[in-house]
């Protein structure tokens, strides 16, 4: 049987889960959808943001506290590790990011736009460009 | 050596290049090129020693820190991945040697200290992903390799801007790749707790199948499959290894998609255990299809290119088909035809692009219509090339003839006879595009007023040592076939698996 309630109870339950399975396809749909090399950048952003909050999500510990230790023997603790993990994961998103970045300017100097379709029809006008670049 | 020094190869040869790689950076365009082969040879020369010690069926594990798994960090060392590192290993010393005078002329000299740093890094990258024994280290030590990668494809820009496009798509398609393996990795975190491999596979078999590991085993094998370019997720590829520098182009080809086969197959057969029918028939009606309708699609378009690199690169796809094919069987056989192809392909690419490398050196192109006659003015480096095609359609006495071999067999010995017969059939595909360059450049005129000098003996080297091994491994496969066919049973041990 499916209640109205136990509708309401999966979707308020998991809702960090829910929200990064959203972010996640907007994320995916950006990136692959988009022509504007920029905004295709941004949406492979948000997927990756997508991905810390699946990792951090499935850290918490009900009841948990952050993971310093307090001395006290009975204290519940998140799980530290996906932290960590993430943290990583971010060093790696932003490093993606900054050499897309980078690559978007000498494409913008080479090409002058950083439109795709644009891009796309000025390399099928010139098909030997060695002797063109400067 | 030292007992001590001994026990730590396992981390030193990651530790060299990565500590070598600022140190190419800082020293500038005149020593960045000693630094890197000096590197390089001493992480080969490292592998060789690993390879020694594991052939015997032991497996080193080297714990990071100290700290014991699974809670540390371990590098775990058989005889599967020492071979994974030795081809890594042995084609990066390769290809610096035949970078020199390659990279001389088609990477402006300022940029030289960074190019070779980011070589080393990719380098650092790829070994990481073979050594460790850690399912999250493998995820960063894997963009570690395709960041660099993406540098070093974008440094094409020199002769071809359109590199830089080439780069920045393949970026995308790596980054989202990238991210669906984590996303994978996450939810079989969720499901054990555990991230180092082998602790991964034992707690994910005592669980048996349930739908998170479904979903985390298709997210793995998406996020892998975009990274080793099975069709129809490839397209990423014949733009970068296209417009890539010669030599970057001869090591990617070589290596990167290699270790990410190595991955999946450790994924696959090491992790996820395959009493789990699901995924067994996933590899059998998806993977194995796509393979095939791979191989075929890519050799016909590889049939129609003007650009021999291009050629080159679509065949590559191809060939990423007959690896998949072996392992998508499900058989002990079909392993260990995809890791004796994993070796066989590697070093006739490389010597096949290395040669594309010589054409742009010496002729300044790489298209067919323009090497019209090449096979007179060059005939090293088009012997070398020769030599490399032969392989790629499987002719007998080179390695490319023994790799169809085994996979032939192992689909007839399952009763696969169709498959068995696409795949002696798709080879006459290859013949055809290795045709169109062999007519060109032996029985055509050279244009008029060109003028061609052979190669340089610092780049016919590497090609040729390549191009030997070809041979030599196809009159002599024991060695390499007894490597597979060791790794295919170490793969198959070290999990509970139930072969039917």
């Amino acid at each position: 049987m499916v209640t109205m309630d136990s509708v309401l109870s999966l979707i308020s339950g998991h809702y960090n889960y829910w929200m990064g399975i959203v972010l996640m396809m907007l994320g995916l749909y950006v990136a692959i959808s988009r022509g504007n090399l920029i905004k295709k950048v941004v949406g492979l952003n948000l997927f990756q943001t997508s991905v810390f909050m699946l990792y951090i999500s499935m850290g918490k510990v009900t009841g948990g506290t952050a993971p310093i230790l307090t001395g006290k023997p009975d204290t519940i603790y998140s799980n530290p590790l996906p932290h960590v993990l993430i943290l990583t994961a971010i060093v790696v998103g932003i490093s993606t990011t900054a050499l897309a970045l980078a690559l978007i300017v000498r494409i913008r100097e080479a090409y002058g736009t950083i439109e795709e379709d644009e891009i796309a029809a000025i390399e099928r006008q010139f098909e030997f460009p060695k002797d063109r670049v400067a | 050596m030292p007992e001590a020094l001994f026990h730590h190869l396992p981390v030193l040869q990651v530790v060299l290049t990565l500590v070598a790689a600022p140190l190419c950076a800082l020293a500038g365009s005149r020593w960045a090129w000693s630094i890197a082969t000096a590197a390089s040879i001493i992480a080969f020369a490292i592998t060789v020693t690993l390879f020694s010690s594991v052939l015997d069926g032991t497996v080193i594990s080297y714990h990071i820190g100290g700290w014991a798994p699974p809670i540390g960090i371990e590098y775990r060392v058989d005889i599967l991945n020492a071979f994974v590192l030795l081809i890594v290993s042995g084609i990066a010393v390769l290809t610096l040697i035949y970078a020199q005078k390659s990279v001389t002329a088609e990477i402006g000299s300022e940029k030289h200290g960074l190019f070779y740093a980011a070589f080393l890094l990719c380098l650092t990258g790829l070994m990481g992903v073979a050594i460790t024994g850690d399912a999250f280290n493998v995820f960063v030590f894997l963009e570690i390799s395709s960041l660099s990668a993406y540098a070093l494809i974008a440094t094409g820009a020199d002769r071809d801007r359109r590199a830089l496009t080439a780069a920045y798509n393949y970026l995308i398609m790596g980054t989202i790749g990238a991210t669906f393996f984590v996303i994978g990795l996450g939810l079989l975190y969720m499901l054990t707790g555990t991230l180092n491999m082998a602790d991964l596979a034992q707690r994910l078999f005592d669980h048996g199948d349930n739908r998170t590991l479904r979903t985390g085993f298709c997210f793995v094998l998406i996020g892998l499959t975009l990274k080793l370019a099975m069709f129809p997720l490839h397209l990423w590829l014949p733009d970068a290894y296209s417009r890539a520098p010669s030599a970057v182009t001869a090591f990617l080809s070589a290596t990167a998609t290699k270790v990410m086969v190595y991955v999946l197959l450790r994924f696959l057969f090491a992790i996820f255990s395959f009493s789990f029918a699901f995924e067994a028939s996933v590899l059998r009606v998806l993977v194995l299809p796509l393979a095939m309708i791979g191989i075929v699609v890519a050799s016909v378009v590889a049939i129609f290119q003007d650009d021999l690199k291009r050629m080159l690169a679509y065949s590559s796809i191809a060939q990423i088909g007959y690896m998949l094919l072996g392992l998508a069987l499900v058989s002990q056989t079909g392993v260990m035809a995809s890791i004796i192809h994993l070796f066989n392909h590697a070093i006739t690419k490389a010597a096949l692009f290395m040669a594309a490398g010589c054409f742009v050196l010496q002729a300044g192109t790489t298209s067919i219509r323009e090497l019209r006659g090449i096979g007179r003015d060059m005939p090293w480096t088009m012997a070398a090339f020769v030599v490399g095609g032969l392989s790629l359609i499987g002719v007998p006495l080179t390695v490319g003839f023994i790799s169809k071999w085994y996979l032939v067999e192992a689909f007839i010995a399952e009763g696969w006879w169709p498959v068995a017969l696409l795949i002696v059939a798709s080879s006459l595909l290859s013949f055809a595009y290795v045709w169109r360059v062999v007519e060109a450049a032996y029985l055509r005129d050279a244009p008029e007023g060109v003028v061609r000098k052979e190669a340089p003996l610092s780049m016919l080297v590497p090609m040729w040592t390549l191009a030997g091994m070809s041979i030599y491994f196809g009159v002599d496969s024991s060695l390499t076939s007894a490597a597979a066919s060791r790794a295919a049973n170490a793969l198959i041990g070290a999990s509970n698996l139930f072969w039917q």
